[in-house]
């Protein structure tokens, strides 16, 4: 047995390097300042996805009345998203553009965002909605570094400004340089997006928050079988010599 | 009340063995007094049983095994179904757990010599439930129809058709169409909740019969059979209810503790339980960069990437992968020691079981990477080692200098 600890261990020793080496990532992502429990933050960013995504994106899995878990009613659903007359509170998000004429737009049917936070990760879509920069060699005018060639324009420009790709001599991927400022501060703009990478994150798994509070919940009562259970044993194996 | 309840089961003795059946496997099996940590694992494995097929029935109810809706139908099933999140993470959880509990039950059966006479028998069974846990787990996987659900399939279902001369066919006959697809959903669905789960029932039955047969191994791979008092009762044997049933239950209880800390608070488990890409619906036209298994299949996927191929063809390494998973079922005529635990074992075997270890934590870790020149050799390193241990055991095991077996058990 001791053998075998302690070669796992060497194994183990051996492996980090390794495990170093692979995790090296190609792009470098900013870490996005998640808090699923900051409501007014996924409200913003709920105000946000559904007037600047849900122009092209769609997300099929979610229930407008589903912002009833961060604090929105239902009057407040209809009004503050303006949702159209014909879209009840108890239906998913559609995509206002068909499927079809997007992709005669940008040659790609824009992904649904059901649960684009769990396939790409928050610091992922907080990095690249922050990575566009203008590119006249591209068809829609932009170009974004932490998703290079994507079809999709800054759909945020007026937000954010235009940002352009100072290219470094000889190595490296290049510097972003705000040249147009947009409506909003880079630390506002950074903030905006913020607020609706946390959205992002709700909406992959609305039910998370749920699942930590009933969590503690399940672990105590497990422990105190735990401990009743084992006091049992105790109790019936006093016997056995 | 006593009374009603005593003539109720006096009513069914008279028809139905319902009181023998309790002495001989509950009440009157005796089980070797001497059991430690990794005899929990058995248990473990039927609670997760139970466990896999009550949460599988209801999310049954509620998935759709279309490629039109298998995906949304599992979102479905995490948001507007009630308690439908917990149910799918119970599910997944389970799977790898499955795997997890069942790898360490392997594990324990090796260490203390469990499929070595009169027990090779009951070892295959296990050996079988092993496999058929496989096949459940790889069609299951099919089913939430993401992007590592398909690719993996088509990955694994390709490997069929490298077999010579008949594999086009063999893959076409097992996808149902050329490429995995609504068709090859369908079935694995039937499969997964129908035909496996029963033969995965039936074949644990069969392997408790076995163990009740045959007995018990320990950890010092001594039989208690040996010595017995004046009724015939082992003497360092104690009755399975009410000592086992209720160690097993602080057993059970640790291991929910577990198993919902990660249902509850890291589902994903970093993206091993759930991977990543597996939350991009189902796309035939576009392959993923990095294709990798789920982490209980990594240690073969990594033997079959290691072995070179031969004239354009993967065979070589599809044979390969099949004779490691295989190769247990050969233990108990490979094992030529004297004794069977690897308490009385010489060194030899503890450091021929230690690199299997090794060889079997690494070729699994091998196998989630992308492969690169490096980790193929790695692999390869690996893969001899791991075959290593089953073909020289013969050798190793009958030179190795064993100490003596103790006469009684050791117990504290």
């Amino acid at each position: 047995m001791k053998i075998i600890k302690k070669l796992c261990a060497v194994a183990l020793l051996l492996a980090m390097p390794a495990v170093a080496m692979a995790s090296g990532a190609a792009v470098h992502l900013d870490t996005a300042p998640v808090n699923l429990q900051d409501t007014a933050s996924l409200q913003r960013g709920a105000k946000l996805f559904t007037s600047r995504c849900l122009a092209c994106h769609s997300a099929v899995s979610m229930r407008y009345n589903r912002l009833g878990d961060i604090g929105m009613t239902d009057e407040q659903i209809k009004v503050d998203l303006q949702l159209p007359e014909d879209v009840k509170v108890g239906s998913t998000m559609m995509a206002t553009m068909d499927a079809n004429s997007a992709k005669l737009a940008f040659g790609v049917t824009p992904p649904d965002l059901s649960v684009i936070s769990r396939s790409r990760s928050a610091d992922w879509l907080y990095s690249y909605m922050r990575g566009f920069h203008v590119d006249s060699t591209r068809p829609s005018g932009w170009n974004n570094t932490v998703f290079p060639g994507v079809a999709m324009p800054n759909v945020m420009a007026d937000l954010q400004g235009e940002q352009e790709l100072e290219s470094h001599e000889g190595h490296g991927a290049g510097k972003l340089v705000l040249k147009t400022p947009g409506s909003l501060t880079p630390v506002a703009y950074d903030a905006a997006v913020a607020d609706l990478t946390n959205y992002l994150v709700f909406m992959g798994e609305p039910a998370k928050m749920v699942r930590y509070q009933l969590g503690w919940i399940v672990l105590g009562f497990l422990s105190l079988m735990f401990v009743l259970v084992y006091a049992l044993k105790k109790e019936i194996w006093k016997d056995i010599h | 009340m006593m009374n009603l309840l005593t003539k109720l089961v006096g009513w069914i003795d008279e028809r139905f063995p319902l009181v023998s059946m309790w002495k001989e496997h509950v009440s009157e099996y005796y089980a070797p007094k001497n059991f430690n940590f990794w005899y929990f694992f058995g248990s473990l494995a039927m609670l997760l049983l139970v466990i896999q097929i009550v949460s599988g029935i209801f999310l049954t109810m509620n998935y759709k095994p279309d490629a039109l809706f298998a995906f949304t139908s599992v979102e479905y099933i995490m948001r507007d179904v009630q308690w439908g999140w917990l149910l799918r993470y119970i599910h997944s959880t389970g799977a790898s757990m499955f795997f997890v509990v069942i790898y360490l039950h392997m594990f324990r059966g090796i260490m203390y010599g469990s499929y070595r006479k009169p027990r090779e028998l009951l070892w295959i069974i296990g050996m079988i439930i092993y496999l058929a846990l496989m096949g459940e787990a790889f069609m299951g996987y099919l089913l939430p129809w993401g992007q590592m659900s398909f690719w993996g399939a088509q990955v694994i279902v390709n490997l069929f058709s490298s077999v010579p001369f008949i594999g086009q066919d063999l893959a076409i006959l097992i996808r149902g169409d050329f490429v995995v697809s609504d068709i090859t959903l369908n079935r694995f669905f039937a499969l997964h909740v129908v035909a496996i789960p029963l033969i995965l029932v039936l074949i644990v039955i069969a392997h408790l019969v076995a163990l009740h047969e045959v007995g018990s191994n320990n950890p010092d791979g001594i039989e208690i059979k040996k010595h017995k008092d004046a009724n015939g009762k082992p003497l360092d044997g104690i009755p399975f209810h009410p000592y086992y049933t209720v160690k097993d239950g602080v057993g059970v209880m640790g291991f929910l503790i577990v198993f919902c800390a990660i249902v509850f608070f890291a589902p994903d488990m970093g993206g091993y339980f759930l991977e990543y890409n597996n939350f991009v619906p189902a796309n035939p036209m576009k392959t993923p960069e990095h294709i990798a298994p789920v982490w209980y299949f990594t240690p073969y996927y990594a033997i079959l990437r290691a072995v070179p191929p031969l004239f354009g063809s993967q065979f070589p390494g599809v044979v390969a992968m099949g004779i490691a998973t295989v190769a247990f079922f050969f233990l108990p005529w490979l094992d030529r020691g004297k004794v069977k635990s690897i308490r009385y074992r010489g060194p030899l075997y503890k450091a021929f079981l230690a690199s299997f270890v090794v060889s079997f934590v690494g070729l699994g870790w091998l196998g989630l990477m992308p492969s690169t020149p490096t980790y193929t050799i790695f692999s390869q390193i690996l893969a001899v080692v791991y075959f290593a241990f089953f073909l020289l055991m013969p050798w190793y095991t009958k030179i190795d200098k064993c100490k003596p077996e103790p006469d009684r058990v050791t117990f504290k």
